[in-house]
Protein backbone atom coordinates (compact mmCIF):
# COMPACT_ATOMS: atom_id res chain seq x y z
CA UNK A 1 0.00 0.00 0.00
CA UNK A 2 1.49 3.31 -1.04
CA UNK A 3 0.93 6.95 -0.22
CA UNK A 4 2.09 10.17 -1.83
CA UNK A 5 3.73 12.89 0.24
CA UNK A 6 3.70 16.31 -1.38
CA UNK A 7 5.67 19.24 -0.04
CA UNK A 8 5.22 22.71 -1.49
CA UNK A 9 6.45 26.08 -0.32
CA UNK A 10 9.53 28.27 -0.15
CA UNK A 11 12.82 26.44 -0.61
CA UNK A 12 15.02 26.16 2.47
CA UNK A 13 17.91 23.92 3.59
CA UNK A 14 16.99 20.49 4.92
CA UNK A 15 13.44 19.92 3.67
CA UNK A 16 14.09 16.45 2.30
CA UNK A 17 16.17 15.57 5.35
CA UNK A 18 13.31 16.54 7.64
CA UNK A 19 10.65 14.60 5.68
CA UNK A 20 12.92 11.55 5.36
CA UNK A 21 13.62 11.62 9.08
CA UNK A 22 9.89 11.66 9.87
CA UNK A 23 9.33 8.76 7.46
CA UNK A 24 12.05 6.72 9.15
CA UNK A 25 10.64 7.51 12.59
CA UNK A 26 7.21 6.15 11.68
CA UNK A 27 8.42 3.10 9.73
CA UNK A 28 7.61 4.51 6.29
CA UNK A 29 9.82 3.37 3.38
CA UNK A 30 10.61 5.85 0.61
CA UNK A 31 10.14 4.33 -2.87
CA UNK A 32 10.68 7.31 -5.15
CA UNK A 33 11.35 11.03 -4.91
CA UNK A 34 11.05 13.80 -7.46
CA UNK A 35 11.55 17.45 -6.75
CA UNK A 36 11.78 20.72 -8.58
CA UNK A 37 12.56 24.28 -7.63
CA UNK A 38 11.06 27.03 -9.76
CA UNK A 39 12.38 30.43 -8.74
CA UNK A 40 12.20 30.05 -4.97
CA UNK A 41 9.20 27.73 -5.02
CA UNK A 42 9.89 24.20 -3.92
CA UNK A 43 7.76 21.20 -4.90
CA UNK A 44 8.63 17.68 -3.85
CA UNK A 45 6.67 14.51 -4.44
CA UNK A 46 7.61 11.38 -2.56
CA UNK A 47 6.08 7.95 -3.11
CA UNK A 48 6.23 5.91 0.08
CA UNK A 49 5.37 2.42 1.23
CA UNK A 50 3.10 2.56 4.29
CA UNK A 51 2.72 -1.12 5.12
CA UNK A 52 5.07 -0.71 8.10
CA UNK A 53 3.53 2.51 9.38
CA UNK A 54 3.79 2.45 13.18
CA UNK A 55 0.91 4.88 13.86
CA UNK A 56 -2.52 5.54 12.31
CA UNK A 57 -2.42 7.08 8.83
CA UNK A 58 -4.15 10.23 10.08
CA UNK A 59 -1.57 10.70 12.85
CA UNK A 60 1.33 10.37 10.41
CA UNK A 61 -0.28 12.90 8.06
CA UNK A 62 -0.86 15.27 10.97
CA UNK A 63 2.71 14.94 12.25
CA UNK A 64 4.14 15.85 8.84
CA UNK A 65 1.67 18.70 8.31
CA UNK A 66 2.71 20.16 11.66
CA UNK A 67 6.41 19.84 10.84
CA UNK A 68 5.69 21.69 7.61
CA UNK A 69 3.74 24.47 9.26
CA UNK A 70 6.73 25.41 11.38
CA UNK A 71 8.75 26.02 8.18
CA UNK A 72 6.03 27.60 6.08
CA UNK A 73 5.56 24.45 3.99
CA UNK A 74 2.36 22.72 2.93
CA UNK A 75 2.91 19.00 3.49
CA UNK A 76 0.18 16.52 2.59
CA UNK A 77 0.08 12.76 2.82
CA UNK A 78 -2.57 11.14 0.66
CA UNK A 79 -3.27 7.54 -0.27
CA UNK A 80 -2.13 6.94 -3.87
CA UNK A 81 -5.59 5.73 -4.87
CA UNK A 82 -6.99 9.25 -5.04
CA UNK A 83 -4.50 10.10 -7.79
CA UNK A 84 -4.96 6.78 -9.56
CA UNK A 85 -8.74 7.20 -9.54
CA UNK A 86 -8.67 10.73 -10.80
CA UNK A 87 -6.07 10.45 -13.53
CA UNK A 88 -6.21 6.86 -14.78
CA UNK A 89 -9.08 5.11 -16.48
CA UNK B 1 5.32 6.37 -10.71
CA UNK B 2 2.40 8.73 -10.84
CA UNK B 3 2.78 11.75 -13.06
CA UNK B 4 3.98 14.81 -11.12
CA UNK B 5 1.63 17.18 -12.91
CA UNK B 6 -1.36 14.96 -12.15
CA UNK B 7 -0.48 14.92 -8.47
CA UNK B 8 -0.04 18.68 -8.32
CA UNK B 9 -3.29 19.16 -10.24
CA UNK B 10 -5.21 17.17 -7.63
CA UNK B 11 -3.56 19.07 -4.78
CA UNK B 12 -4.36 22.36 -6.49
CA UNK B 13 -8.03 21.38 -6.93
CA UNK B 14 -8.35 20.62 -3.22
CA UNK B 15 -6.32 23.53 -1.90
CA UNK B 16 -7.20 26.38 -4.26
CA UNK B 17 -10.41 25.38 -6.01
CA UNK B 18 -12.48 24.02 -3.09
CA UNK B 19 -12.76 20.46 -4.38
CA UNK B 20 -14.45 18.39 -1.73
CA UNK B 21 -16.87 15.55 -1.17
CA UNK B 22 -20.04 17.39 -0.26
CA UNK B 23 -21.71 14.55 1.53
CA UNK B 24 -21.52 10.91 2.50
CA UNK B 25 -25.13 10.00 3.20
CA UNK B 26 -26.22 6.75 4.79
CA UNK B 27 -29.71 5.65 3.81
CA UNK B 28 -31.49 3.63 6.50
CA UNK B 29 -34.77 1.77 6.14
CA UNK B 30 -37.18 2.14 9.05
CA UNK B 31 -39.75 -0.41 7.88
CA UNK B 32 -38.70 -2.87 10.58
CA UNK B 33 -39.43 -0.22 13.26
CA UNK B 34 -43.18 -0.12 12.61
CA UNK B 35 -45.25 -0.45 15.77
CA UNK B 36 -48.79 0.50 16.81
CA UNK B 37 -47.38 1.79 20.10
CA UNK B 38 -45.96 5.32 19.58
CA UNK B 39 -43.44 4.97 22.43
CA UNK B 40 -42.16 1.69 21.03
CA UNK B 41 -41.96 3.19 17.53
CA UNK B 42 -39.88 6.09 18.86
CA UNK B 43 -37.51 3.76 20.69
CA UNK B 44 -37.11 1.41 17.74
CA UNK B 45 -36.39 4.29 15.35
CA UNK B 46 -33.81 5.76 17.73
CA UNK B 47 -32.12 2.40 18.23
CA UNK B 48 -32.10 1.55 14.53
CA UNK B 49 -30.53 4.86 13.51
CA UNK B 50 -27.95 5.08 16.28
CA UNK B 51 -27.04 1.41 15.84
CA UNK B 52 -26.78 1.38 12.05
CA UNK B 53 -24.96 4.71 11.69
CA UNK B 54 -22.70 4.55 14.75
CA UNK B 55 -19.54 4.40 12.62
CA UNK B 56 -20.63 6.85 9.91
CA UNK B 57 -18.84 9.93 11.25
CA UNK B 58 -15.62 8.15 12.38
CA UNK B 59 -15.33 6.31 9.04
CA UNK B 60 -15.90 9.49 7.04
CA UNK B 61 -13.24 11.26 9.11
CA UNK B 62 -10.83 8.39 8.58
CA UNK B 63 -11.35 8.55 4.80
CA UNK B 64 -10.89 12.30 4.86
CA UNK B 65 -7.44 11.83 6.41
CA UNK B 66 -6.49 8.87 4.24
CA UNK B 67 -7.26 10.49 0.89
CA UNK B 68 -6.57 14.08 1.92
CA UNK B 69 -9.92 15.37 0.70
CA UNK B 70 -12.48 17.14 2.90
CA UNK B 71 -15.83 15.40 3.40
CA UNK B 72 -18.03 18.33 4.36
CA UNK B 73 -21.21 16.60 5.51
CA UNK B 74 -22.07 13.28 7.07
CA UNK B 75 -25.79 12.72 6.77
CA UNK B 76 -28.54 10.19 7.16
CA UNK B 77 -31.61 9.69 4.97
CA UNK B 78 -34.58 7.71 6.23
CA UNK B 79 -37.63 5.92 4.90
CA UNK B 80 -40.27 8.69 4.60
CA UNK B 81 -41.53 8.92 8.18
CA UNK B 82 -45.19 9.05 7.11
CA UNK B 83 -44.81 5.48 5.81
CA UNK B 84 -43.75 4.11 9.19
CA UNK B 85 -45.73 6.41 11.47
CA UNK B 86 -49.11 5.90 9.80
CA UNK B 87 -51.22 5.93 12.95
CA UNK B 88 -49.53 8.88 14.65
CA UNK B 89 -51.21 12.16 15.48
CA UNK B 90 -49.50 15.42 14.43
CA UNK B 91 -48.13 15.67 18.00
CA UNK B 92 -46.80 12.11 17.65
CA UNK B 93 -44.94 13.12 14.50
CA UNK B 94 -43.39 16.12 16.25
CA UNK B 95 -42.14 13.74 18.94
CA UNK B 96 -40.57 11.55 16.23
CA UNK B 97 -38.77 14.64 14.90
CA UNK B 98 -37.42 15.25 18.41
CA UNK B 99 -36.26 11.63 18.59
CA UNK B 100 -34.45 12.09 15.26
CA UNK B 101 -32.84 15.28 16.59
CA UNK B 102 -31.52 13.35 19.59
CA UNK B 103 -30.15 10.65 17.27
CA UNK B 104 -28.45 13.30 15.11
CA UNK B 105 -26.83 14.82 18.20
CA UNK B 106 -25.70 11.45 19.49
CA UNK B 107 -24.08 10.50 16.15
CA UNK B 108 -22.64 13.93 15.31
CA UNK B 109 -24.20 13.94 11.83
CA UNK B 110 -24.96 17.24 10.09
CA UNK B 111 -28.50 16.44 8.98
CA UNK B 112 -31.12 13.71 9.02
CA UNK B 113 -33.54 13.78 6.09
CA UNK B 114 -36.78 11.88 5.69
CA UNK B 115 -39.39 13.72 7.73
CA UNK B 116 -41.33 13.27 4.55
CA UNK B 117 -44.56 12.29 2.85
CA UNK B 118 -45.42 11.09 -0.66
CA UNK B 119 -48.76 12.57 -1.67
CA UNK B 120 -48.56 12.90 -5.46
CA UNK B 121 -51.95 11.28 -5.94
CA UNK B 122 -53.62 11.77 -2.58
CA UNK B 123 -53.05 11.93 1.14
CA UNK B 124 -53.35 9.15 3.67
CA UNK B 125 -54.25 10.13 7.22
CA UNK B 126 -50.63 9.51 8.18
CA UNK B 127 -49.32 11.78 5.42
CA UNK B 128 -51.80 14.51 6.36
CA UNK B 129 -50.80 14.38 10.02
CA UNK B 130 -47.12 14.49 9.14
CA UNK B 131 -47.61 17.52 6.89
CA UNK B 132 -49.57 19.23 9.68
CA UNK B 133 -46.63 18.56 12.00
CA UNK B 134 -43.93 19.91 9.65
CA UNK B 135 -43.83 23.57 10.85
CA UNK B 136 -43.50 22.64 14.50
CA UNK B 137 -41.09 19.79 13.78
CA UNK B 138 -38.82 22.20 11.90
CA UNK B 139 -39.10 24.85 14.60
CA UNK B 140 -38.24 22.51 17.48
CA UNK B 141 -35.30 20.78 15.78
CA UNK B 142 -32.11 22.01 14.09
CA UNK B 143 -30.86 19.01 12.12
CA UNK B 144 -34.03 17.48 10.70
CA UNK B 145 -35.03 18.01 7.07
CA UNK B 146 -38.47 17.59 5.63
CA UNK B 147 -39.73 16.98 2.11
CA UNK B 148 -43.07 16.36 0.45
CA UNK B 149 -43.56 14.89 -3.02
CA UNK B 150 -46.67 16.56 -4.43
CA UNK B 151 -46.52 15.39 -8.03
CA UNK B 152 -45.08 12.90 -10.48
CA UNK B 153 -45.13 12.51 -14.23
CA UNK B 154 -47.20 9.35 -13.84
CA UNK B 155 -49.67 10.68 -11.25
CA UNK B 156 -49.99 14.34 -12.20
CA UNK B 157 -50.06 17.17 -9.65
CA UNK B 158 -51.94 16.97 -6.36
CA UNK B 159 -53.14 20.58 -6.21
CA UNK B 160 -54.70 20.11 -2.76
CA UNK B 161 -51.23 19.25 -1.48
CA UNK B 162 -49.72 22.19 -3.40
CA UNK B 163 -52.24 24.51 -1.73
CA UNK B 164 -51.46 23.07 1.68
CA UNK B 165 -47.68 23.37 1.25
CA UNK B 166 -48.02 27.13 0.74
CA UNK B 167 -49.71 27.30 4.16
CA UNK B 168 -47.10 24.99 5.69
CA UNK B 169 -44.28 27.24 4.45
CA UNK B 170 -45.98 30.32 5.92
CA UNK B 171 -46.43 28.61 9.26
CA UNK B 172 -42.83 27.30 9.35
CA UNK B 173 -41.61 30.81 8.51
CA UNK B 174 -43.69 32.27 11.35
CA UNK B 175 -42.58 29.73 13.94
CA UNK B 176 -38.90 30.37 13.12
CA UNK B 177 -39.30 34.15 12.71
CA UNK B 178 -36.58 34.88 15.31
CA UNK B 179 -34.02 33.28 12.96
CA UNK B 180 -35.00 34.75 9.59
CA UNK B 181 -37.58 31.97 9.08
CA UNK B 182 -34.83 29.35 8.78
CA UNK B 183 -37.35 26.51 9.24
CA UNK B 184 -38.23 26.90 5.55
CA UNK B 185 -34.60 26.22 4.55
CA UNK B 186 -35.11 22.66 5.82
CA UNK B 187 -38.28 22.04 3.79
CA UNK B 188 -38.52 21.12 0.12
CA UNK B 189 -41.51 20.38 -2.10
CA UNK B 190 -40.84 17.92 -4.93
CA UNK B 191 -42.10 16.63 -8.23
CA UNK B 192 -40.64 13.22 -9.19
CA UNK B 193 -38.70 12.95 -5.93
CA UNK B 194 -35.62 10.71 -6.31
CA UNK B 195 -35.33 7.76 -3.92
CA UNK B 196 -31.56 7.87 -3.54
CA UNK B 197 -30.74 11.55 -3.24
CA UNK B 198 -27.89 12.23 -0.76
CA UNK B 199 -28.49 16.01 -0.69
CA UNK B 200 -30.55 17.98 1.80
CA UNK B 201 -33.16 19.10 2.40
CA UNK B 202 -34.69 16.48 0.12
CA UNK B 203 -32.86 13.27 1.05
CA UNK B 204 -35.06 10.24 1.72
CA UNK B 205 -34.38 6.51 1.68
CA UNK B 206 -36.78 5.25 -0.97
CA UNK B 207 -39.06 2.26 -0.63
CA UNK B 208 -37.14 0.25 -3.23
CA UNK B 209 -33.83 0.65 -1.43
CA UNK B 210 -32.00 -1.99 0.65
CA UNK B 211 -31.90 -1.91 4.44
CA UNK B 212 -28.88 0.37 4.50
CA UNK B 213 -26.97 2.05 1.67
CA UNK B 214 -24.17 4.58 1.12
CA UNK B 215 -24.75 7.43 -1.34
CA UNK B 216 -22.19 10.12 -2.05
CA UNK B 217 -22.61 13.64 -3.39
CA UNK B 218 -19.61 15.32 -4.99
CA UNK B 219 -19.02 18.99 -5.57
CA UNK B 220 -16.48 21.13 -7.40
CA UNK B 221 -17.88 24.24 -9.11
CA UNK B 222 -14.55 25.97 -8.42
CA UNK B 223 -12.65 23.29 -10.32
CA UNK B 224 -14.93 23.62 -13.36
CA UNK B 225 -14.74 27.43 -13.26
CA UNK B 226 -10.93 27.32 -13.22
CA UNK B 227 -10.80 24.81 -16.09
CA UNK B 228 -13.03 27.07 -18.18
CA UNK B 229 -10.88 30.08 -17.34
CA UNK B 230 -7.75 28.24 -18.48
CA UNK B 231 -9.36 27.36 -21.84
CA UNK B 232 -9.85 31.05 -22.65
CA UNK B 233 -11.96 32.05 -25.67
CA UNK B 234 -12.53 28.59 -27.17
CA UNK B 235 -15.71 27.49 -28.96
CA UNK B 236 -18.55 25.52 -27.33
CA UNK B 237 -17.43 22.09 -28.54
CA UNK B 238 -14.12 22.49 -26.78
CA UNK B 239 -15.78 24.09 -23.74
CA UNK B 240 -18.11 21.09 -23.37
CA UNK B 241 -15.14 18.71 -23.64
CA UNK B 242 -13.26 20.61 -20.96
CA UNK B 243 -16.26 20.44 -18.61
CA UNK B 244 -16.70 16.71 -19.30
CA UNK B 245 -13.06 15.94 -18.50
CA UNK B 246 -13.20 17.98 -15.31
CA UNK B 247 -16.48 16.39 -14.22
CA UNK B 248 -14.94 12.96 -14.83
CA UNK B 249 -12.07 13.69 -12.46
CA UNK B 250 -14.33 15.13 -9.78
CA UNK B 251 -16.70 12.19 -9.96
CA UNK B 252 -13.91 9.62 -9.79
CA UNK B 253 -13.04 10.95 -6.36
CA UNK B 254 -16.70 10.54 -5.35
CA UNK B 255 -16.67 6.98 -6.64
CA UNK B 256 -13.51 6.21 -4.68
CA UNK B 257 -14.95 7.59 -1.44
CA UNK B 258 -18.33 5.90 -1.98
CA UNK B 259 -16.73 2.49 -2.55
CA UNK B 260 -14.34 2.89 0.40
CA UNK B 261 -17.07 4.15 2.77
CA UNK B 262 -19.43 1.34 1.76
CA UNK B 263 -16.77 -1.28 2.37
CA UNK B 264 -15.75 0.10 5.76
CA UNK B 265 -19.35 0.54 6.91
CA UNK B 266 -20.42 -2.87 5.67
CA UNK B 267 -23.26 -1.41 3.61
CA UNK B 268 -23.83 -1.62 -0.13
CA UNK B 269 -22.68 1.28 -2.26
CA UNK B 270 -25.75 2.94 -3.77
CA UNK B 271 -24.99 5.83 -6.08
CA UNK B 272 -22.78 8.81 -6.71
CA UNK B 273 -24.74 12.00 -7.28
CA UNK B 274 -23.03 13.90 -10.11
CA UNK B 275 -23.62 17.28 -8.69
CA UNK B 276 -22.05 20.69 -8.94
CA UNK B 277 -23.05 21.93 -5.51
CA UNK B 278 -21.95 25.46 -4.70
CA UNK B 279 -21.17 26.99 -1.31
CA UNK B 280 -21.18 30.66 -0.33
CA UNK B 281 -17.34 30.63 -0.44
CA UNK B 282 -15.94 32.82 -3.22
CA UNK B 283 -14.67 30.52 -5.96
CA UNK B 284 -17.18 27.76 -5.24
CA UNK B 285 -20.00 29.14 -7.33
CA UNK B 286 -22.05 27.76 -10.24
CA UNK B 287 -22.94 31.34 -11.24
CA UNK B 288 -19.24 32.11 -11.74
CA UNK B 289 -18.98 29.14 -14.13
CA UNK B 290 -21.77 30.64 -16.25
CA UNK B 291 -20.13 34.06 -16.08
CA UNK B 292 -16.82 32.43 -17.03
CA UNK B 293 -18.48 31.29 -20.27
CA UNK B 294 -18.92 34.93 -21.27
CA UNK B 295 -22.02 36.23 -19.52
CA UNK B 296 -21.53 39.58 -17.81
CA UNK B 297 -23.84 38.55 -14.97
CA UNK B 298 -25.65 35.32 -14.19
CA UNK B 299 -29.30 35.82 -15.09
CA UNK B 300 -28.76 37.80 -18.27
CA UNK B 301 -29.91 36.49 -21.67
CA UNK B 302 -27.94 33.36 -22.55
CA UNK B 303 -27.92 32.04 -18.97
CA UNK B 304 -30.38 29.22 -19.67
CA UNK B 305 -28.33 28.01 -22.66
CA UNK B 306 -25.10 28.18 -20.68
CA UNK B 307 -26.63 26.22 -17.80
CA UNK B 308 -28.12 23.62 -20.16
CA UNK B 309 -24.71 22.99 -21.70
CA UNK B 310 -22.99 22.87 -18.31
CA UNK B 311 -25.53 20.46 -16.86
CA UNK B 312 -25.36 18.10 -19.81
CA UNK B 313 -21.56 18.08 -19.94
CA UNK B 314 -21.31 17.42 -16.20
CA UNK B 315 -23.56 14.36 -16.60
CA UNK B 316 -21.69 13.06 -19.64
CA UNK B 317 -18.34 13.35 -17.89
CA UNK B 318 -19.60 11.97 -14.62
CA UNK B 319 -21.48 8.96 -15.94
CA UNK B 320 -18.35 7.23 -17.14
CA UNK B 321 -16.53 7.95 -13.89
CA UNK B 322 -18.99 6.12 -11.68
CA UNK B 323 -20.47 2.65 -11.75
CA UNK B 324 -23.85 3.81 -10.41
CA UNK B 325 -25.24 7.29 -10.81
CA UNK B 326 -28.39 8.68 -9.26
CA UNK B 327 -29.84 11.27 -6.94
CA UNK B 328 -30.27 14.74 -8.36
CA UNK B 329 -27.18 14.67 -10.62
CA UNK B 330 -26.61 18.04 -12.23
CA UNK B 331 -25.79 21.64 -11.43
CA UNK B 332 -27.50 23.13 -8.40
CA UNK B 333 -28.61 26.74 -8.39
CA UNK B 334 -29.48 27.58 -4.77
CA UNK B 335 -29.47 31.37 -4.60
CA UNK B 336 -28.34 31.97 -1.00
CA UNK B 337 -25.68 29.26 -1.15
CA UNK B 338 -23.84 30.62 -4.17
CA UNK B 339 -21.75 33.81 -4.00
CA UNK B 340 -22.27 34.56 -7.71
CA UNK B 341 -26.05 34.02 -7.53
CA UNK B 342 -26.27 36.29 -4.49
CA UNK B 343 -24.33 39.03 -6.29
CA UNK B 344 -26.49 38.64 -9.41
CA UNK B 345 -29.70 38.81 -7.37
CA UNK B 346 -28.47 41.86 -5.45
CA UNK B 347 -27.66 43.84 -8.59
CA UNK B 348 -30.98 42.91 -10.21
CA UNK B 349 -29.52 40.72 -12.98
CA UNK B 350 -31.19 37.59 -11.66
CA UNK B 351 -34.97 37.45 -11.20
CA UNK B 352 -37.21 34.64 -10.00
CA UNK B 353 -38.66 34.37 -13.51
CA UNK B 354 -35.19 33.70 -14.95
CA UNK B 355 -34.46 31.22 -12.15
CA UNK B 356 -37.63 29.35 -13.09
CA UNK B 357 -36.50 29.11 -16.70
CA UNK B 358 -33.07 27.88 -15.57
CA UNK B 359 -34.65 25.08 -13.56
CA UNK B 360 -36.08 23.61 -16.76
CA UNK B 361 -32.56 22.62 -17.84
CA UNK B 362 -30.73 21.77 -14.62
CA UNK B 363 -31.25 19.65 -11.55
CA UNK B 364 -33.53 20.56 -8.67
CA UNK B 365 -35.42 23.82 -8.96
CA UNK B 366 -36.22 27.08 -7.18
CA UNK B 367 -33.81 26.66 -4.32
CA UNK B 368 -33.01 28.78 -1.28
CA UNK B 369 -34.81 31.87 -2.51
CA UNK B 370 -35.84 34.47 0.06
CA UNK B 371 -39.20 36.10 -0.74
CA UNK B 372 -41.20 38.76 1.13
CA UNK B 373 -42.69 37.65 4.45
CA UNK B 374 -46.11 39.04 3.57
CA UNK B 375 -46.42 36.87 0.44
CA UNK B 376 -49.87 35.19 0.54
CA UNK B 377 -49.82 31.39 0.96
CA UNK B 378 -51.70 31.10 -2.34
CA UNK B 379 -48.86 32.88 -4.15
CA UNK B 380 -46.32 30.49 -2.62
CA UNK B 381 -48.52 27.61 -3.76
CA UNK B 382 -48.73 29.07 -7.25
CA UNK B 383 -44.92 29.31 -7.43
CA UNK B 384 -44.76 25.67 -6.31
CA UNK B 385 -47.34 24.72 -8.96
CA UNK B 386 -45.36 26.43 -11.73
CA UNK B 387 -42.12 24.74 -10.78
CA UNK B 388 -43.69 21.34 -10.21
CA UNK B 389 -45.40 21.55 -13.62
CA UNK B 390 -41.98 21.97 -15.27
CA UNK B 391 -40.85 18.72 -13.64
CA UNK B 392 -44.01 16.78 -14.39
CA UNK B 393 -44.21 17.76 -18.06
CA UNK B 394 -40.48 17.29 -18.69
CA UNK B 395 -40.23 14.00 -16.81
CA UNK B 396 -37.58 15.30 -14.44
CA UNK B 397 -37.16 16.12 -10.78
CA UNK B 398 -37.97 19.66 -9.76
CA UNK B 399 -38.28 21.11 -6.30
CA UNK B 400 -39.09 24.29 -4.44
CA UNK B 401 -37.37 25.62 -1.33
CA UNK B 402 -38.60 29.15 -0.70
CA UNK B 403 -38.14 31.19 2.46
CA UNK B 404 -40.94 33.73 2.99
CA UNK B 405 -38.90 35.68 5.54
CA UNK B 406 -41.18 36.88 8.30
CA UNK B 407 -41.14 40.67 8.68
CA UNK B 408 -38.83 41.31 5.71
CA UNK B 409 -39.50 42.91 2.35
CA UNK B 410 -37.94 43.14 -1.12
CA UNK B 411 -34.24 44.07 -1.12
CA UNK B 412 -33.62 43.37 2.56
CA UNK B 413 -30.82 40.93 3.34
CA UNK B 414 -31.37 37.61 5.08
CA UNK B 415 -28.58 35.77 6.89
CA UNK B 416 -28.94 31.99 7.27
CA UNK B 417 -25.33 31.32 8.22
CA UNK B 418 -22.90 28.54 7.35
CA UNK B 419 -23.43 26.63 4.10
CA UNK B 420 -26.94 28.10 3.79
CA UNK B 421 -25.41 31.55 3.17
CA UNK B 422 -27.32 34.80 2.81
CA UNK B 423 -29.65 36.30 0.23
CA UNK B 424 -31.56 39.42 -0.72
CA UNK B 425 -35.37 39.11 -0.55
CA UNK B 426 -36.51 38.80 -4.18
CA UNK B 427 -39.46 40.44 -5.84
CA UNK B 428 -42.53 38.40 -6.81
CA UNK B 429 -45.52 39.25 -8.96
CA UNK B 430 -48.01 41.41 -7.07
CA UNK B 431 -51.02 39.88 -8.78
CA UNK B 432 -53.10 37.23 -7.06
CA UNK B 433 -53.25 33.50 -7.85
CA UNK B 434 -55.70 32.81 -5.01
CA UNK B 435 -58.69 31.72 -7.12
CA UNK B 436 -56.49 29.39 -9.17
CA UNK B 437 -55.09 27.66 -6.08
CA UNK B 438 -58.51 27.51 -4.39
CA UNK B 439 -59.79 25.15 -7.11
CA UNK B 440 -58.03 22.14 -5.56
CA UNK B 441 -58.18 18.63 -7.03
CA UNK B 442 -55.57 17.16 -9.33
CA UNK B 443 -53.91 18.28 -12.52
CA UNK B 444 -53.99 15.12 -14.66
CA UNK B 445 -50.82 13.28 -15.66
CA UNK B 446 -49.44 14.57 -18.95
CA UNK B 447 -49.50 12.75 -22.27
CA UNK B 448 -46.10 11.61 -23.45
CA UNK B 449 -46.57 11.35 -27.14
CA UNK B 450 -47.34 14.24 -29.49
CA UNK B 451 -44.39 16.01 -27.87
CA UNK B 452 -44.10 19.69 -28.64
Amino acid sequence: MKAVITVTGKDTVGIIAMVSQECARYGVNIVDISQSVMREYFAMIMLVEIEGLSVAFADFAKALAEQGQGRGLDIRVMHEDIFNSMHRI
Amino acid sequence: MLNTNDILETIHMIREENLDIRTVTMGISLFDCVSDDPKRLEQKIYDKITGTAKNLVPVAEELEARYGIPIINKRISLTPISLVGGALSPEGYVRIAEVLERAAGNLGVNFIGGFSALVQKGMTVGARNLITAIPEALATTAHICSSVNVASTKAGINMDAVAEMGEVMKRAAFLTRENDSIGCAKLVVFANMPEDNPFMAGAVHGIGEPDCVINVGVSGPGVVASAIRREGACDFSRLADTIKKTAFKITRVGQLIAAAAAEKLGAPYGIVDLSLAPTPAVGDSVAYILEGMGLEKCGTHGTTAALAMLNDAVKKGGVMASSHVGGLSGAFIPVSEDAGMIAAAECGALSIEKLEAMTAVCSVGLDMIAVPGDTPASTLSAIIADEIAIGVINNKTTAVRLIPVYGKGVGENVEFGGLLGHAPVMKLSEYSSADFIARGGRIPAPIHSLRN
